[in-house]
């Protein structure tokens, strides 16, 4: 296939509304975004908010994520420590859902853009078209990583019955927030043009 | 030259002779992927149709045509249900004589407590701030070309926030939060569903729903007349 790129042809196509100028225009003329070929900086901003979502992901499993105070006695749980009590009490489906949003989706996230960070640099390593998924499932799957936040507001503000019960966030709650903001960001700074920059010469599959 | 398919999915590649191809039968868009850069000539299609980059596939055309009265409406319902959402009951508590209601600025404020404050503000602006914000830039807008005038000043950049905002407005992941908040608490004591609870559920399906039915590629030609 003979592929003519913007960046080939002297174009610029705007990233937010897609309108297609002449290379050396700074700011598009339709909707004002600054214009450039390649999101600038993309693999360094990559690296280095996916580096502090890592480092802010430890602590948020370190320290307990919910303080529950119920008739006198206080009990501390951490990320895990709260999916094993939802798993003891049967309600597997909902377990599921929050080992799948707060350890399987944002470890598998940094994994994931760490790969595809590493590899455009290595023409070799995965062919275009499965970093094109992988970056597609990034970005639709990162955002979900916010519910376990959620859970602890809410938990937080409904639950204040004096002396028979009351649950407070503890440290992990901002610590797991940070990292999935800085795994987004991690995310929206990679520049899906870089899969293609560099030409494939990965194996062919038939 | 290559006339566009007898199928749905219609788009070519203009290949070397760019500027030469002028088609003045089928007017024609510059396009450039914006997954991969590679540029295609897009004619225009007829409502329904969709294009696709040829080299990695990214839809270029969705076929949907923004209907202005439509997204308007959602817009207006959105913001009319989070804002009562705000004032209204969102869910009750009791147990052991005990009781308690919150509202969802009260889920918002929970984090008000030494260090966690700007973890009130994050929740805020994610359920209730960017949702309302978004569809404030959207009605702004696109309400003057739905009258029929020209676009407001700064149409088109408002717009371009209220897209760029839009993975940050958490409205749905926070309704499956709550959803696994009660099942948390369940057992421990009585749930009550406020006003507010089903305003807010059916705002995000509302938002969801917006999505559906607005191609920014269409509005974005209608703000292309700002002055």
């Amino acid at each position: 296939m003979n592929v003519l790129t913007a960046r080939e042809a002297g174009l610029v196509s705007c990233h937010r509304c897609e309108l297609v100028h002449d290379q050396g225009v700074a700011r598009c003329r339709r909707c004002h975004a600054h214009l450039s070929s390649r999101k600038p900086y993309s693999l360094q901003r990559v690296w280095a908010w996916l580096i502090a979502g890592i480092v802010a992901y430890i602590p948020a499993n370190l320290y307990p994520m919910l303080v529950t105070r119920q008739l006198g006695t206080t009990h501390e749980d951490t990320i895990v420590g709260g999916v094993i009590v939802l798993a003891d009490t049967g309600a597997y489906g909902i377990a599921g859902i929050v080992f799948f949003a707060s350890v399987v989706v944002p470890l598998s996230k940094f994994g994931v853009i760490a790969l595809l960070a590493w590899s455009v640099t290595r023409p070799n390593s995965l062919s275009q078209h499965s970093r094109l998924h992988l970056h597609e499932v990034i970005e639709f799957v990162g955002r979900w990583s916010m519910i376990d936040v959620f859970v602890v507001a809410l938990l937080t503000a409904l639950v204040q019955l004096g002396a028979a019960a009351s649950v407070h966030p503890g440290p992990a709650a901002v610590c797991f927030a940070l990292s999935v903001v800085f795994t987004m960001l991690s995310a929206q700074a990679f520049d899906p043009r870089l899969i293609w920059d560099r030409p494939d010469t990965s194996p062919k599959e038939t | 030259m290559a006339v566009a398919g007898q199928d749905d999915d219609v788009s070519r590649s203009c290949g070397a002779g760019l500027l030469s191809r002028i088609d003045y039968l089928h007017p024609m868009t510059l396009l450039a992927c914006p997954s991969c850069d590679m540029l295609h000539d897009v004619p225009d299609l007829p409502q329904g149709r969709r294009a696709y980059c040829l080299r990695c596939n990214h839809m270029l055309v969705s076929g949907r045509h923004t209907s202005l009265d439509r997204t308007l409406a959602t817009g207006f319902a959105i913001a009319i249900l989070i804002v009562f959402a705000l004032f209204f009951p969102f869910l009750s508590i009791e147990e052991l004589g005990f009781s308690n209601t919150t509202t969802l600025l009260g889920v918002a404020a929970a984090f008000l407590d030494g260090w966690l404050i700007p973890l009130t503000l994050a929740v805020t602006a994610s359920i209730v701030a960017i949702p309302l914000i978004r569809v404030a830039l959207l009605i702004y807008a696109l309400f003057p070309i739905w009258r029929g005038r020209p676009p407001a000043p700064h149409a088109a950049r408002a717009f371009r926030w209220s897209e760029a905002l839009r993975p940050w407005s958490m409205a749905e992941i926070f309704v499956l939060g709550a959803a696994v908040a009660l099942v948390k608490v369940a057992d421990l004591a009585t749930i009550g569903f406020g006003p507010a609870f089903w305003a807010f559920c059916a705002a995000v399906f509302i938002i969801a729903f917006e999505r559906q039915i607005t191609d920014a590629a269409s509005i974005w030609s209608m703000l292309d007349n700002e002055p």
